[in-house]
């Protein structure tokens, strides 16, 4: 498969999942396995562009496939904008789920580029903030989506 | 977690999908997007020997126009059933209630033939099918049938498709301008439904009521009778038989029927 731009390939066995393919085989560890039941969205990457849950995707359906995790966003030493806004707006607290709410964000505004507060809200609804710090979050959401509001009151 | 050890094939068409799950046997399932049967794996519920993966079979996954009726590919996922501009206008009861299905994440892998053919009772598009309507078209090393929703869900997951049958695609009449709503009760926004209510047209359906979707019958015939929408959801909960969990004993599923079918009555009412 195709992981951040390199090609990668590997034999696995045939019960791999995802996740693991990219923690122990590609050695990339942002992407954490938080709850494995496809509940908590900590595992978020996105395969061909679109969030998914990597604990709920083995890695053999992944196969020939482009897989972008955290670590494949920021581009010559440059952050993502969504990173960068984490990081303005302080989008994170204990920052277990933060790669996980990054991917989901970027997967959500290439398809909404211009979202609302609740359909940020709605959108990242598949990924839990174990520390509940979801109003930050949000808020570096809509920074990066070019919502100035969302800097208000600084 | 991980799956207890299985064989993995791949299939590069329909008919080698099929041979590959004959040749398999009682202890073969197809994989389409794998977010009902891998999180069951996983807790090693389910123990496949081979999993034959579908999932790269894109002649299975489409939205067709087809004169008075709509056709959905099996492996059409969730997130494209929500966003089709054709389904908005045609089936809107399947295009909202493929997009209340689990989370973003969840709704880009998982597909409306996989949620079918799990049979999961609190799953959401199974009563969509009943109060729609459809007709499910299988394949098999024997030839192709249809299946009305109706007689396809026959148990605690389990369907009318038989071993080394394949869902191909589903089958709707088109219902733009029919009323239609559907109610999902859940705790958080990615939960199950605790119970669900689909309306189309005279037709409602009940998530969560029992070990299959359910028709509910019993409103149906009072609207058909002439009985207003308030008056006939209080029959939502005859004839059904809800489990009691750690969400909801059986008395508060029954309140929940009749409270979410009076709301999804009135919203069709108004929608029709």
């Amino acid at each position: 498969m195709t992981v951040n731009g390199g090609r990668l390939e590997a034999e696995v066995a045939d019960r791999t999942l995802l996740v693991h393919f990219l923690r122990e085989v590609a050695g990339l560890t942002a992407t954490n396995v938080g709850c494995d039941t496809s509940s908590c969205g900590a595992c978020t990457v996105l395969l061909d562009g679109q969030s998914v849950k990597s604990c709920t995707v083995l890695a053999a359906q992944a196969d020939g496939h482009q897989i972008t995790t955290l670590e494949g966003l920021a581009s010559d030493g440059e952050m993502h904008p969504v990173q960068r806004a984490f990081h303005a707006e302080h989008g994170l607290q204990c920052g277990f789920c933060t790669p996980g709410m990054v991917m989901a964000a970027v997967s959500l505004l290439a398809e909404q580029p211009h979202p609302t507060e609740q359909q940020v809200r709605t959108g990242l609804e598949g990924n839990l903030c174990r520390c509940t710090g979801y109003h930050n979050i949000v808020r570096a959401v809509l920074t990066a989506a070019g919502h100035r509001e969302g800097q208000a009151g600084r | 977690m991980i799956p207890a050890p299985f064989t993995y094939q791949r299939a590069g068409s329909v008919d080698e999908a099929l041979a590959l799950a004959a040749a398999g046997g009682d202890d073969a399932k197809f994989l389409a997007g794998g977010h009902s049967l891998l999180p069951l794996m996983k807790l090693r519920l389910a123990v496949p020997a081979t999993l034959v993966d579908i999932g790269r079979l894109r002649e299975l996954s489409f939205i067709r126009d087809d004169g008075d009726q709509i056709a959905v590919g099996a492996l059409t996922s969730h997130h494209d059933v929500a966003t089709s501009g054709l389904l908005a206008t045609e089936l809107p009861l399947l295009a909202h209630a493929a997009g209340v299905v689990g989370d973003p994440q969840i709704r880009h892998r998982g597909t409306i033939g996989g949620s079918l053919a799990h049979a999961d009772p609190a799953a959401d598009l199974p009563a969509v099918m009943l109060a729609a309507d459809a007709t499910l078209v299988t394949r098999s090393p024997g030839g192709s049938r249809e299946i009305p929703a109706g007689e396809f869900f026959r148990g605690l997951f389990e369907t009318a498709l038989r071993p080394a049958e394949l869902l191909t695609e589903i089958r709707f009449r088109k219902a733009a301008g029919t009323g239609w709503s559907f109610q999902k009760f859940t705790k958080r926004a990615i939960d199950w439904a605790i119970v669900g209510v689909a309306v189309q047209g005279g037709k409602v359906a009940l998530v969560n009521m029992g070990q299959t979707p359910l028709r509910a019958i019993a409103v149906e015939w009072a609207l058909a009778a002439g009985a207003a929408p308030a008056e006939a959801a209080v029959h939502a909960a005859e004839g059904t038989s809800p489990v009691a969990d750690i969400n909801a004993d059986r008395p508060y599923r029954e309140h929940l029927a009749r409270v979410l079918v009076a709301r999804g009555l009135a919203e069709a009412h108004a929608a029709g």
